[in-house]
């Protein structure tokens, strides 16, 4: 597997006008490395791919792939492909021809680009198909053949933008794993956009989350979803019970926060805020609903929290059990199925506890909207 | 299903207003579009007959007027009508050629309204081609002749930049006619394109640039066959309404050339033969048409695009 070809944004900004599309970007994305830009709708996701394929020049910074300064290169004289949202096949061609489109454009003879369209299109699994049209095709096989086409061109670099969006779930969950083999078979760079979080957890090497132009947090993603940065990347990132409070006392790498109707909890500090998180600061801590148990010990106090059962709900692989304790939204916590056959009534009341260990303390900060 | 599709339909408008629809829908096409086009029709196979003679023992069926057009009047020298039908493949070669011109001329324009995201400007280009078809046609032909005149604008600045010393005649070569006929017609090719290549996806055109296609690649393999039906219609239009033209051939046509519609004008005015000028305009009509339809086969496009 060839070393892949990097991409570094440097202190990139994006303005429309008045209005900052992206600020002060910078990113450091490995040779042959799956690399995903994760946040919610209108955050600027696509505008970072549309500035790094070559259609807008950042306002502020630089643009690097392998190494080179891409400023003053179109689209076409980058080592880039990008595949769109809406994946913007060429209605009116043929698959092969869609598939080759890239070498039509140089000049490449009939024989050999349908020679290679078959090559292609037996890596996506749509052997002799080359000859329908894209309306032809269902949402996945589309989907296959945008890559198809994409890879054609021989990018160093693969942009992704959503591409799994239009799909149901059943089928992009397939993609998903298919996406990421066929990233090992050519081992060249992806990057890719989503908003998804599960799909940016299951294929990337790292992932990079945004928030309104801005990005938190670029990390692994177990640490993405353990350690999280900022109250916006716990709350977007999976499932977060959410206990705001202030900083009572901090001890070897923990915080006891005083969350004025829970009482005082206490939680690890999270890496990037470690050195910073004073008493007396606003802070927030996390819990995820799988860090929850139902106290069967005598637990420490401040690890413990009561609660009563409102509903609870069986989702095959857990219990998904909703709880209200002093704070304003009902908590989660969710059990897995280990075969008994548990349920918990509405109006039980429980304790509950918690490893000190998966719950995160951060600083106050706003959290991603439901 | 068609049982269906009336219920639908009476559902949605109510009685009232449904045979309300239907009837003035089938007025205007029956009266109005096929009653005088077959009163024409039949025209043309009738003799000329003065007044009191009409319904009497001569008025019978006759291919009289269409063979005038093609062999001309019995004591004819020639073997063919020579005149007439050079006048009539002269006028359909114009037409072509003024329908090309404005394909060319509208094909950027509307590919730049359809595709630039909207904005003032745009707002301001589509008034300033709409304007001038407030303007009455035979006073935009008059002011084209006042233009292209002797005297005219254009000719005083071509002289005053001493691009030429006497000034040219451009009516008696055409020019005038041409751009006033192309002029004429803008609108009729730029709508349809312009419709068309605003609902392409922009992303179809960037895909294309992202892998290296050059802008004529572009247009050559992406924008132009989409916009295939919205070039088709915009041509069929101008054409059929450039050859079918009376008075900007009539204003601004050289001495030298006839229109075939000045023809049928002459037969029916100053001629009074109305069975003759209709068998002209019949065939007129059905040559056009069969020309539009076989450019049409030519360039594979189904006459169900069209109307998109
Ligand atoms: N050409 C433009 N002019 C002005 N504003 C723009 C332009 N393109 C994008 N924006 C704005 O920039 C912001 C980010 O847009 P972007 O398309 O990058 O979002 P996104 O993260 O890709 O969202 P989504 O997940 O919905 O695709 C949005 O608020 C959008 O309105
Ligand atoms: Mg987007």
């Amino acid at each position: 597997m060839s070393a892949g070809v990097g991409v570094d944004l440097q202190n990139m900004w994006i303005k429309f006008g008045d209005f900052v599309a992206v600020r002060e970007a910078n990113v450091n994305i490995k040779g042959g490395e799956f690399f995903s830009f994760l946040g919610p709708s209108g955050c600027g996701k696509t505008t970072i791919l549309r500035a790094v394929s070559g259609f807008l020049d950042p306002s502020d910074g630089k643009i690097l792939i392998g190494g080179n300064d891409m400023a003053g290169k179109g689209p076409n004289e980058r080592p880039t492909a990008l595949i769109f949202q809406n994946l913007a096949l060429f209605p009116l061609m043929k698959i092969w021809e869609n598939i080759t489109f890239s070498m039509e454009v140089k000049g490449a003879g009939k024989a050999e680009r349908q020679k290679r369209a078959d090559e292609l299109l037996e890596m996506i699994a749509l052997p002799g198909q080359g000859d329908k049209l894209p309306s032809e095709l269902s949402g996945g096989q589309k989907q296959r053949v945008a890559i198809a086409r994409a890879l054609c061109a021989q990018p160093d670099v693969l942009l992704l933008d959503e591409p799994l969006s239009a799909l149901d779930l059943k089928l992009r969950q397939h993609m998903r794993t298919e996406l990421r083999a066929i990233q090992k078979q050519v081992g060249i760079t992806f990057i890719y956009i989503t908003h998804d979080q599960g799909e940016a957890l299951t294929m990337s090497d790292s992932v990079a989350v945004m928030k309104a132009g801005v990005i938190d947090q670029i990390a692994g993603g177990k640490a993405i979803y353990d350690d999280p940065s900022t109250a916006f990347v716990a709350s977007f990132v999976g499932e977060n019970n959410v206990f705001r409070g202030k900083v009572k006392s901090i001890s070897k790498g923990y915080a006891v926060i005083d969350t004025n109707r829970t009482g005082a909890l206490r939680a690890r500090m999270a890496t990037a805020v470690k050195d910073t998180l004073k008493p007396g600061d606003d802070a927030m801590m996390f819990i995820r609903p799988e860090a929850l148990n139902i106290s069967d010990k005598k637990a420490r106090s401040d690890t413990r929290i009561k609660a009563v059962v409102q509903h609870s709900e069986f989702e095959g692989q857990a219990y998904n059990v909703f709880l209200k304790g002093s704070e304003d939204k009902e908590m989660k916590m969710s059990l897995a199925n280990r075969g008994e056959t548990r349920l918990y009534d509405a109006g039980l009341p429980l304790i509950l506890d918690y490893d000190a260990d998966r719950a995160v303390a951060l600083p106050a900060g706003e959290l991603a909207s439901e | 299903m068609n049982k269906g599709f009336m219920q639908e339909y009476f559902r949605r408008n109510g009685q009232f207003m449904g045979w309300g629809l239907l009837i003035a829908v089938g007025f205007w096409v029956i009266v109005l579009i096929i009653l005088p086009q077959i009163s024409m029709l039949d025209f043309s196979f009738r003799n000329h007959l003065p007044p009191p003679e009409m319904g009497g023992p001569k008025d019978v069926y006759t291919l009289k007027n269409y063979q005038y057009l093609i062999f001309g009047a019995e004591n004819n020298p020639e073997a063919y009508n020579r005149v007439d039908l050079m006048v009539f493949v002269r006028t359909l070669i114009a037409a072509t050629c003024v329908t090309i011109l404005d394909l060319v001329l509208c094909y950027p324009i509307a590919y730049y309204l359809g595709q630039s995201k909207g904005g003032g400007f745009l707002r301001i280009l589509v008034l300033l081609l709409i304007i001038p078809y407030w303007i009455n046609e035979i006073l935009r032909a008059f002011a084209f002749r006042i233009i292209f005149g002797d005297s005219g604008v254009i000719n005083e600045f071509l002289l005053l930049f001493g691009i030429i010393d006497t000034p040219f005649d451009f009516i008696r070569e055409n020019v005038a006619l041409y751009a006033g006929l192309g002029y004429a017609y803008i609108l009729l090719m730029i709508f349809p394109i312009y419709n068309v290549i605003e609902s392409l996806d922009r992303n179809q055109i960037e895909a294309a640039r992202d892998m290296g296609a050059s802008w004529t690649m572009i247009h050559r393999r992406v924008v132009i066959p989409y916009a295939k039906p919205g070039i088709s219609s915009g041509c069929t239009m101008v054409f059929m309404l450039s050859a079918g033209a009376l008075a900007a051939p009539q204003i601004l046509g050289g001495p030298s050339s006839l229109w075939f519609t000045q023809l049928i004008y002459q037969w029916f005015n100053s001629g009074g033969n109305w069975p003759q000028g209709s068998a002209y305009a019949v065939v007129l009509l059905v040559v056009c048409i069969i020309i539009v339809l076989t450019v049409m086969r030519l360039f594979k496009v189904n006459m169900g695009d069209i109307g998109k």
